[in-house]
């Protein structure tokens, strides 16, 4: 287990260079002139230039000139430093208020795909072909086949404008209230995929050779179905939440953006709206040590559910 | 251990003349969208205390239906149990509430299952699953039950038990981890055990070390026990009757000796004749031609008929009565006598 995880970091370290190459490469590739675009619409002295040429080693041109300062900017990420975005602020201090509203809002997504999605997938592969089965099945593929852009707007408008049980958007640092509506929209993708997924593995298992035995054993149902059961059903499940919650904590684009909650999402769409591309570069490589480590937990969780997974 | 074993037989708890387990015409069907399927029409049989019972037939024959339905664990649907009754004890166990009859799954009457590896919950240590019963239903503290688990897996000669009780069912070999059923069906010390094809999934060695053992245990606790199988070769040692079922009947009914000896049914004699012998040398095996029958089209009369050679046209119309043939035998077959006639030869 010990050889696999210090393994799998070696290979994260491949993966967070290849990434954050790709996207410095794409996000600087197509810039014109990098100094006149910090500038904005002012004048560039001559003074300035030379100082900024000078720091930002511009003056290295080509293949060669690119990967020093790709190099130079690993450098100062190693050392914590995400450098500052076009506007002039710290990317590290834009990430380090956003971050938190991101997580607060991932939670709660996750949260609504849990309490409901799981305990009515449970139900709903117990009951398997009744009313609440198909009644669960025609909701679950209507929210997968309507897209976050659509789904967001139309909460806002109703539940948020018309019928004002929500704050329509969130404001400047929104409290758990104001970001409940985002969560449960940003949380319904979840809730329906945990639902399918629960359901379906429920009723795999009622299934399962090991269920008659334990009938054969005389136990109660209800703890043939919440222990022997459950304790298979889930691992699949866990395994998925464990994979959204990494995704939820990168930040989502729409949603953030639906409902004006300055998250990392929010800042993201922003950096690449107003092509501000050490933002942009800063916050993906960010988000590509999140989605790693994440992805490494839930494998190492994946192998503590289910003794049968061995990681050599 | 001498035979002449004085075995502890709950014979008080059964009442006088009456056998320990009884099934009584017992008709099963399975209602699936295609059809009704027709898997028990009308089975008897009966287990005294102590005493083992082989049932053998062919996949299909309904041998393992039975057994789930003694134990109530039938899926129904589809299973569905139209007629008959299961006594035990002499009450009748199909008139009972869900909850008695949980009381008697695991207590009075334990199972064990062909494959282990499939029938034992994938994510809990065999220990756990050992002494769960023994938790939740005798209200033993952990350190009890895993002590008794420990106990019972050195009874089934799992080697090391204390150290390999915290090992999940992946980790055993097969004979292993049949022994780990067996260990888990006689936490409760059942009065019958019934086991169903135990050594089927397992090496042909393996397979007589569990024999063995079951046989042991036998003797060792008292217990009575249906075995099921479809080897003949398996039966030989362990019974002391046999059932022989086909599309979902009993076709005949002897014991041990008198069926090996001379089989007073024509499928039964096909069976026999069907094992490969080591001392006739170049001689091809026999087998019985054609297929078991399709559930939901029971062929008329007698159901073996298409493939029996004494077929005649009465047993093509006329289903065949148990005929009784003294020792307690019995064959449904029209020429029962003359297949133990020409058997005897």
């Amino acid at each position: 287990m010990f050889r696999y995880i210090l393994r799998r970091l070696l290979q994260m370290v491949l993966a967070f260079l290849g990434t954050t190459l790709i996207v410095y490469a794409l996000m600087f590739a197509g810039q014109g002139d990098p100094i006149q675009a910090l500038a904005g619409e002012r004048p560039v002295t001559e003074a300035q230039r030379a100082y900024l040429t000078e720091k930002y080693h511009l003056d290295a041109t080509g293949i060669g000139g690119f990967f020093y300062r790709y190099f130079d900017y690993v450098r100062s990420l190693l050392q914590g430093d995400l450098g500052q975005s076009l506007t002039g602020r710290q990317i590290g201090d834009i990430l380090q208020q956003a971050w938190p509203v991101t997580v607060k809002l991932a939670l709660i997504a996750l949260a609504v795909a849990v309490i409901f999605g799981v305990t009515a997938g449970v139900i709903a592969g117990i009951r398997r072909a009744g009313i609440f089965d198909n009644s669960t099945l025609v909701l679950t593929l209507l929210v997968l086949g309507i897209p976050t852009i659509v789904l967001a707007p139309l909460a806002q408008y109703f539940l948020g404008v018309k019928w004002q049980l929500f704050p329509p958007t969130a404001g400047a640092e929104p409290n758990f209230y104001a970001l409940l509506l985002p969560g449960i929209v940003l949380g319904s993708l979840s809730l329906a995929t945990a639902l399918r997924l629960t359901r379906t593995s429920v009723a795999e298992n009622l299934r399962a050779d090991y269920v008659r035995t334990a009938r054969s054993k005389g136990l109660v149902k209800r703890r043939i179905v919440s222990v022997h059961v459950l304790r298979n059903s889930l691992i699949p499940v866990v395994t998925f939440l464990g994979v959204e919650l990494g995704n939820l904590m990168s930040g989502a684009i729409i949603t953030e953006g639906v409902f004006n909650i300055p998250g990392v999402g929010f800042n993201l769409f922003r950096g690449i709206r107003t092509e501000d591309g050490p933002l942009v570069v800063g916050i993906v490589s960010v988000l590509v040590v999140v989605y790693l480590v994440s992805n490494l937990l839930v494998d190492v969780l994946y192998a503590v559910l289910d003794p049968r997974i061995r990681y050599e | 251990m001498t035979d002449a074993v004085i075995q502890p037989t709950p014979a008080s708890a059964t009442p006088e003349g009456g056998h320990l387990l009884e099934v009584r015409d017992l008709h099963v069907e399975f209602r699936t969208h295609e059809g009704v399927a027709k898997v028990i029409n009308g089975v008897s049989y009966h287990l005294d205390a102590g005493e083992t019972l082989a049932v053998l037939g062919e996949s299909g024959s309904g041998k393992s239906v039975t057994a789930q339905a003694i134990m109530g664990i039938l899926d129904s649907p589809p299973a569905h149990i139209r007629s008959g009754q299961i006594l035990y004890q002499g009450r009748d166990l199909l008139t009972q509430s869900e909850e008695q009859r949980r009381q008697v799954r695991g207590k009075e009457i334990a199972m064990i299952f062909q494959d282990a590896l499939s029938a034992l919950n994938p994510v809990f240590p065999v220990g756990w699953q050992i002494g769960e019963t023994l938790r939740t239903r005798e209200g033993m503290s952990r350190a009890d039950a895993r002590r008794r688990a420990i106990e019972l897996m050195d009874l089934v000669k799992i080697p090391a038990a204390e150290r390999r009780i915290g090992d999940y069912p992946h980790q055993f070999s097969g004979g292993m981890r049949q022994r780990v059923m067996i260990a888990m069906a006689l936490a409760l010390n059942p009065k019958v055990l019934i086991a169903d094809e135990p050594t089927t999934a397992l090496d042909v060695t393996v397979q007589a070390q569990i024999m063995d053992l079951l046989a042991d245990l036998r003797q060792e606790l008292g217990m009575a026990m249906i075995l099921i199988t479809h080897d003949l070769g398996v039966v030989a040692g362990v019974a002391d009757r046999i059932a022989v079922m086909y599309a979902g009947r009993i076709v005949e009914h002897a014991d041990v000796r008198s069926l090996y000896r001379a089989p007073a049914h024509p499928y039964t004699k096909g069976l026999l004749e069907s094992i490969p012998r080591l001392d006739v040398k170049g001689q091809e095996l026999a087998t019985i031609k054609g297929l078991p029958p399709n559930l939901m089209r029971i062929p008329s009369g007698c159901p073996f008929h298409p493939r029996c050679p004494y077929v005649q046209q009465v047993c093509v119309d006329v289903v065949p009565h148990s005929l009784v043939l003294g020792d307690g035998r019995t064959s449904e077959c029209h020429f029962a006598q003359e297949v133990l006639d020409d058997s005897a030869r």
